[in-house]
């Protein structure tokens, strides 16, 4: 079914719906990595994002159950060159297509991809709809301009708290919008997990008594969440804080530093960062549209992207706090930064 | 950490002549190398034996050395010119050994010479079987288990350990053959006993079967700091079995997800991180396509092939990135070269799919058994970029110029369902065309993925390709419409595999296209999937919307390549390519050059102001013309490749440079150019065209044997002949009726003079001859195949005379402007000319080299119009240089099975090696001994199989050589030749005679040389042809030709020998 993406600038690119056929509007992105469809798509850090692979190739390996990064995918809506409907890998469960579908979730396929994404690279991100409607872009002009995606936090937390048991360290995670393969990571590591709403008040995480507090990832400018920094205010010298992506922006915040949104964001598997202690670059795994441009007193940088020079890491000169802004979690992309977990657990007590 | 302050002299080895396994991939990463040390300051000594190369010039190293890849010469450079350090990993597996080779011998350490990049230890550590095996088991990579066996109890233990089924491979068997795969004990039993016999040696590698698995690659490097990333990682189309080299490639991988591949990844950077690799490395995996289950298959700790082609299918310069950090850089100290503003260390991001199509030798070896196996095949290859994998893939193998535009080949379409099974089970060169047949006919797409054991997602691509393929079969090109067509371009289609499907030309559907503006549009290729801006000109072409060309309105020249390499089209004219590029540039002039053959010089970006990798059909051409409406279009480096587009651009009107497509037309058509000779009274062989056996026999009696019998319709020496007598006349034009009667045989006095080869300049007022070659081995011997002499040593000053009063007669008459080759035979104090090219030969880079004139150049200048009497180097006939320099072909043969070794008119070999002396002996004996073919030692045994027609003239040869120390072993009638002239002998039998027999003194090592002269060529059925496969297949050297014998007689009256040789910079 022919289908439109129209920007808020007005371009608009002519293409071929797919999955669920109903409109969709969105922040417009793009995603580099080669591999790892199905982990962005249920990525919950994307939520209210529509998101653009710059891979051409989409649904090859089609959808299995095990790489689920969150129960379902969390895309406004997915765009690729063109998506594949019989997909080949011995773990391929369900065609993009359909699980879309079933997902309510609309994808656009057959538009000149790299052509919006160097729009985006040169304009920054910008929200979009997705429309099956022969519509003009006065038409939904307002509509557009209309799209707020602050409640993203609320929609993508876990409603209650839950433990998994382990034999080793207690962390307690925020979730903002957490991807699985972070509670796999510290898993692996025999950790027991508590998993905390995002509005959790810092006296319940307290009390709860763990060894390392944990701030997820997430959508969303963080900025927004000022609840919860005055929340993670309450924690810092009292336990051992790490976190990832918008948990280090949220760090940041709580600790008197800004952070400011990025032209168009770092989202694919190939960002080199390097850590300044140990002068190594890692290519990491990257999703993220804000970042710390203005670091706290007494914390230091200690990863730099190598690409902008960006911050990628820090630590607290004195307390037990130290936070990335990538993600060593992988899932999709490179684990060779899964060495921060264990740098992580470092700061338990 | 920059520049290492030790390091200001370095020894970059080559990787020689070109041969399948090894081919231009070295020049491109070694020019690349070069560039990258120079561009710091260090000076670059360059050995290597290849002058074809690149690398080799003036402008890419300080000192070039043109010498013999062996310890002895390279130790001779060291000496002279007392490198520092040595780059190892760029030339190749022939520069690895040499550098493992003269450290083992304390070379290195004698004039403390360190090795720069990846160390010695790493690379035996990565290329020695059990030292890799064992750091494998250190580090928990798992590995395919195999073990060399040499009895049937061990092997039964050892199979019954690693499991069923497994690979019997025995070692050293004559044609490849014995091995197979086991699934039981009883099969095993059959195999081994099998095995044991084959193998020379008796023994047989047995290997876990990973059969049918997928085979993935990853580029990987690292720097001295540990930082790794990986450049790309490619899946192979067919799967674990067949030569890497020999599968169709594509990069990224299509089927892999995220976790196997990160899984490879990970596996990747701990393998090198243990070997400890400084600079590049291609790690190969064995992936099952059920489970997890993986097997690392091989690591290569340097630039390779598949580097070549990461870097050209990313725009990520490995070799570049990989000489720096032989410098002492680190990853994130490296600029990347298209952005200019990130650094090296990153990992590139495709948004597009790119496809290597190796190209076969096949149509030169008829004979050739054609299955593919884990030996490479392949002379080169094509690369092709696509939004989508048909489009890629539908690129690449139009690219082939095997006359495919679609994947519907005609041959098949005989064939029974029965039939293309078997086809597609035992893979050859054309399995994708009998594939696309059986999807044609509708049989299970599941059933063909599970009997080829290729991935289910390629066959629903080709399938897809059939099925449009077959809708435009059934419809007329009234049933085009716009959208329809839009799509067929989008998913690559040609006007021309359009056109021949739906029975129109394709200037049809062309104007169609027109009419709807359905035309492409052009993409960069910028490693990063758009995300930064990119300096990058290198583009390819996709229908979609948005065009990233910039049209400048400069004077602007294109510059057609020359494809994919292959017997007869070789590196040489990439050299030619490069170099006029190089010559436009530095008259200001924007280049633009379009190719699509990923291991050369020309498709490095960096070389012209724009890249297009494109295939080189009319259409693609056309389409880039169009855009970029140049000045002109330059043909003449291109080889057989460019010119053929000279008719087809002179009906679009477009400019090409130099000689006309008229002119081209004087020289390639037969009656044209008849008709000019006569005009010009310029004698050559009259061949006379014959329509039957009796017409030929007559004829022949009328010339006097022997003749020269070849093809009409072919150019260049296929399937061309010299048969001596009625018998062996009778033979060739009975087979050449029986195959072909439609078309008449030529029929030629053979002249059994010097052969005599020009590379000349014409400004169409003068032409100015570098250099005038002449040829060892007398006519009759393909040019190419002929070891060549320059300054020539036996032509007398009238006979030159002669060759330049042609040369101008041809040159003007034809109205050449720019370059021609024309090839003489000297017959009785007589000159004739036997061939003419309007265009740059195989010839050019080595006479450019040693003449000291830029031919190129020169001719890319003449061609923009300039004079020769204005460039500086005269006209006429150019001086001689003092030293003298001899052309060597090295040969693949021993690669392909079933393949005719001896010479003759066609030509076999892939590359050649470049002998420089104070004398012709010592220029020759530096020549066999690059091309590995002398027999150094004293009491050598030969073996000698003459013909009636040559005995006579064999026979002081072999009393000389006899004198000398050699001891003979003959047949029968060729023994007692030898003993009635007072030779001892060791008598052989017969092939067809009981053991031992000729074979087994071949297979048994007994003989270091085998002299044979053949009756006739490509006739698989006679005693000669098994006697040369036997000696080529065990590495005893085979020569075929009584004039090579005599030039490597005459060096040994010499007595020359290496350690009194100089070596020569041919820079300075």
């Amino acid at each position: 079914m022919k289908a439109k993406l129209i920007l808020e600038k007005g371009t608009t690119f002519q293409g071929n719906a797919f999955g669920y056929l109903k409109d969709s509007i969105g922040e417009v992105v793009f995603n580099t990595g080669m591999t790892g469809y199905q982990e962005a798509l249920t990525d919950p850090s994307y939520y209210g994002q529509i998101v653009t692979m710059t891979y051409p190739l989409i649904g090859n390996c089609g959808i299995n159950l095990e790489d689920m990064e969150s129960k379902s995918p969390k895309v406004k809506g997915i765009i690729v060159r063109e998506k594949c409907s019989l997909s080949s890998n011995f773990r391929s469960e369900l065609e993009i297509e359909d699980y879309l579908k079933q997902n309510k979730i609309i994808g656009l396929e057959g538009i000149d991809t790299r052509a919006l994404t160097k729009i985006l690279r040169n304009n920054g991100t910008m929200k979009g709809i997705i429309t099956l409607e022969d519509v003009s872009y006065e038409e939904v002009k307002n509509k557009i301009e209309a799209f707020s995606n602050r409640e993203a936090i609320q929609r993508v937390t876990t409603k209650e708290k839950y433990v998994i048991e382990g034999s080793g360290k207690h962390v307690a995670i925020m979730d903002f919008g957490m991807k699985q393969s972070i509670i796999r990571s510290f898993l692996n590591r025999k950790c027991k997990v508590t998993v905390f709403p995002a509005s959790t008040n810092a006296e319940e995480v307290l009390n709860a008594n763990p060894d390392l507090v944990f701030l997820s990832s997430g959508p969303g400018n963080p900025e927004d969440l000022t609840d919860i920094i005055e929340n993670i205010k309450k924690i810092v010298g009292k336990k051992p804080i790490v976190g990832i992506c918008l948990g280090h922006q949220l760090l940041a915040l709580s600790l008197g530093g800004k952070t400011a949104k990025l032209k168009f964001g770092h989202r694919g598997c190939n960002h080199p960062v390097k850590d300044l202690e140990a002068n190594k670059v890692y290519i990491t795994s990257q999703n993220h549209g804000y970042h710390v441009n203005m670091m706290p007193e007494n914390m230091k940088v200690t990863h730099i992207n190598l690409n902008d020079g960006t911050i990628e890491g820090m630590k607290h000169n004195s307390l037990p706090i130290f936070s990335v802004q990538f993600h060593p979690e992988a899932c999709p992309g490179p684990r060779d930064s899964d060495y921060i977990f264990d740098k992580f657990m470092e700061y338990a007590l | 950490m920059p520049l290492s302050e030790d390091i200001k002299k370095v020894l970059v080895i080559g990787s020689g002549p070109i041969v399948i396994g090894q081919a231009a991939e070295f020049d491109y990463s070694g020019t690349q190398a070069c560039e990258a040390l120079k561009e710091e300051g260090v000076e670059v000594v360059l050995i290597n034996s290849n002058p074809a190369t690149i690398m080799t010039d003036k402008e890419i190293a300080n000192k070039i050395y043109l010498e013999p890849l062996t310890v002895e010469f390279v130790e001779k450079v060291i000496a002279k010119e007392r490198p520092d350090s040595l780059l190892a990993g760029m030339g190749g597996q022939t520069g690895l050994n040499l550098a493992v080779e003269l450290y083992d011998k304390g070379i290195l350490e004698k004039y403390n010479v360190k090795v720069i990049g990846t160390s010695i230890e790493s690379i035996k550590e990565g290329e020695d079987r059990e030292l890799f095996r064992n750091m494998m088991n250190r580090i928990n990579q798992p590995v395919i288990q195999s073990e060399i066996i040499t009895d049937m109890e061990s092997g039964k233990t050892f199979a019954s350990k690693i499991g069923y089924p497994v690979i019997v491979r025995p070692a050293y068997t004559l044609g490849g053959t014995g091995g197979g795969i086991a699934n039981n004990e009883e099969e095993l039993e059959q195999i081994l006993a099998l095995g044991f016999q084959l193998s020379t040696i008796g023994q047989v590698l047995l290997e876990k079967s990973v059969k049918g698995w997928k085979e993935i690659e990853y580029e990987v490097i690292r720097d001295s700091f540990g930082n790794c990333i990986v450049v790309c990682n490619m899946e192979n189309i067919d799967p674990v079995g067949i030569h890497t080299g020999d599968s169709i490639v594509v990069a990224p991988s299509q089927t892999l997800s995220d976790k196997e591949y990160q899984m490879l990844r990970s596996a990747s950077i701990d393998i090198i991180n243990a070997i400890g690799i400084e600079g590049g490395c291609n790690v190969q995996f064995a992936l099952d396509p059920h489970s997890f289950e993986y097997a690392v298959i091989e690591i290569n700790p340097r630039v390779s092939r598949s580097s070549a082609l990461a870097s050209k299918a990313t725009g990520y310069p490995i070799a570049k990135v990989a000489a720096k950090i032989a410098l002492g850089y680190g990853l994130d100290e490296i600029k990347n070269a298209i952005t200019q503003r990130t650094y090296a260390c990153f990992e590139p991001s495709l948004d597009y799919v790119v496809i290597k199509i190796p190209k076969w030798p096949f149509d030169k070896f008829q004979g050739a058994d054609r299955a593919l196996g884990t030996k490479m095949m392949a002379t080169g290859e094509v690369m092709s970029i696509g939004s989508n994998f048909e489009a890629a893939l539908l690129k690449g193998i139009r690219s082939l110029e095997i006359g495919k535009y679609s994947l519907e080949h005609k041959k098949f379409r005989e064939l029974s369902m029965k039939e293309l099974k078997e086809k597609v089970i035992t893979p050859d060169d054309e399995r994708i065309f009998a594939l696309a047949e059986m999807l044609r006919r509708d049989y299970k797409i599941n059933k063909v993925a599970e009997i080829t054991e290729v991935d289910k997602f390629f066959i629903e691509k080709f399938k897809s390709i059939v099925e449009e393929e077959q809708r435009l079969r059934f419809s007329r090109i009234g049933d085009l419409d716009k959208e329809w067509l839009y799509k067929l371009k989008k998913k690559g289609f040609s006007d021309k595999g359009i056109a021949d499907m739906l029975r129109v030309s394709p200037e049809d559907v062309y104007k169609l296209r027109i009419i709807w503006g359905i035309i492409p549009v052009y993409k960069m290729v910028d490693t990063c999937g758009g995300e930064f801006e990119a300096l990058s000109p290198y583009y390819y072409s996709t229908y979609e919307t948005e065009d990233e060309v910039e049209v400048s309105d400069k004077k602007k020249v294109i510059v057609i390549g020359s494809g994919p390499i292959r017997i007869g089209q070789g590196i040489e004219f990439d050299y030619a390519s490069v170099h006029c590029i190089i010559a436009l540039k530095k008259l200001g002039i924007e280049t633009i050059i379009i190719n699509n053959n990923p291991e050369t010089v020309s498709t490095d970006f960096n070389i012209s102001d724009k890249l297009y990798f494109e295939p080189l059909t009319e259409e693609d051409v056309l389409n880039i013309i169009e855009k970029e409406k140049p000045n002109g279009v330059i043909l003449q480096f291109g080889g057989q490749t460019a010119i053929k587009l000279a008719e087809f651009l002179k009906e679009k009107n477009i400019p090409t440079l130099g000689t006309t497509a008229d002119q081209i037309d004087i020289a390639e058509d037969r009656e044209k150019f008849d008709e000019l000779l006569e005009k010009l009274k310029i004698s050559r062989p009259k061949g006379k065209g014959i329509w039957s056996v009796e017409e030929g026999l007559e004829e022949a009696k009328r010339l006097g044997f022997p003749v020269l019998v070849r093809p009409s319709y072919v150019i260049g020496g296929q399937g061309m002949e010299i048969t001596h007598d009625e018998k062996e006349l009778i033979y060739y034009l009975s087979n050449a009726f029986q195959k072909d009667k439609k078309n008449p045989i030529l029929i030629d006095k053979y002249l059994m003079g010097r052969e005599i080869e020009v590379d000349a300049i014409s400004d169409g007022e003068d032409v100015l001859i570098p250099g005038i070659m002449e040829h060892l081995e007398r006519a009759g011997v393909h040019s190419g195949d002929s070891i060549t002499i320059y300054p020539s040593q036996n032509i007398c000053p009238n006979i030159k005379e002669k060759i330049l009063e042609f040369t101008k007669k041809i040159a003007l008459g034809i109205g050449i402007k720019g370059m021609i080759n024309i090839q003489f035979i000297e017959f009785k104090g007589e000159l004739y000319v036997i061939e003419v090219n309007p265009r740059a030969s195989r010839t050019v880079p080595y006479i450019s080299k040693v003449s000291n004139v830029p031919i190129v150049d020169i001719a890319t200048k003449v061609m923009l119009g300039e004079k020769l009497r204005d460039l500086g180097y005269g006209v006429d006939i150019y001086k001689e240089p003092e030293l003298v320099s001899v052309k060597v072909p090295v040969f693949s043969t021993q690669k392909l099975p079933r393949v005719e070794v001896s010479l003759g008119p066609e030509m076999k070999s892939t590359g050649e090696v470049l002998g420089v002396g104070k004398t012709i002996y010592e220029a020759l004996y530096k020549g066999f001994v690059a091309a590995n073919m002398f027999i150094s030692k004293t009491e050598s045994t030969i073996l000698a199989t003459i013909n009636d027609h040559d005995k006579e003239e064999f026979l002081p040869i072999a009393k000389e050589l006899y004198n000398l120390g050699f001891k003979f072993v003959a047949t029968s009638k060729t023994a007692r030749l030898l003993r009635n002239a007072g030779i001892e002998v060791k008598e052989v039998r017969k092939l067809n005679e009981e053991h031992p027999n000729i074979i087994d003194v071949i297979k048994n090592g007994e003989v270091d040389l085998v002299v044979n002269t053949p009756t006739k060529g490509n006739d698989s059925k006679r005693d000669g042809f098994h006697i040369r496969r036997a000696a080529i297949e065990r590495n005893i050297g085979v020569i075929t030709a009584l004039d090579t014998l005599k030039a490597m007689e005459n060096v040994k009256i010499k007595g020359i020998d290496h350690e009194e040789l100089d070596v020569f910079d041919l820079a300075n």
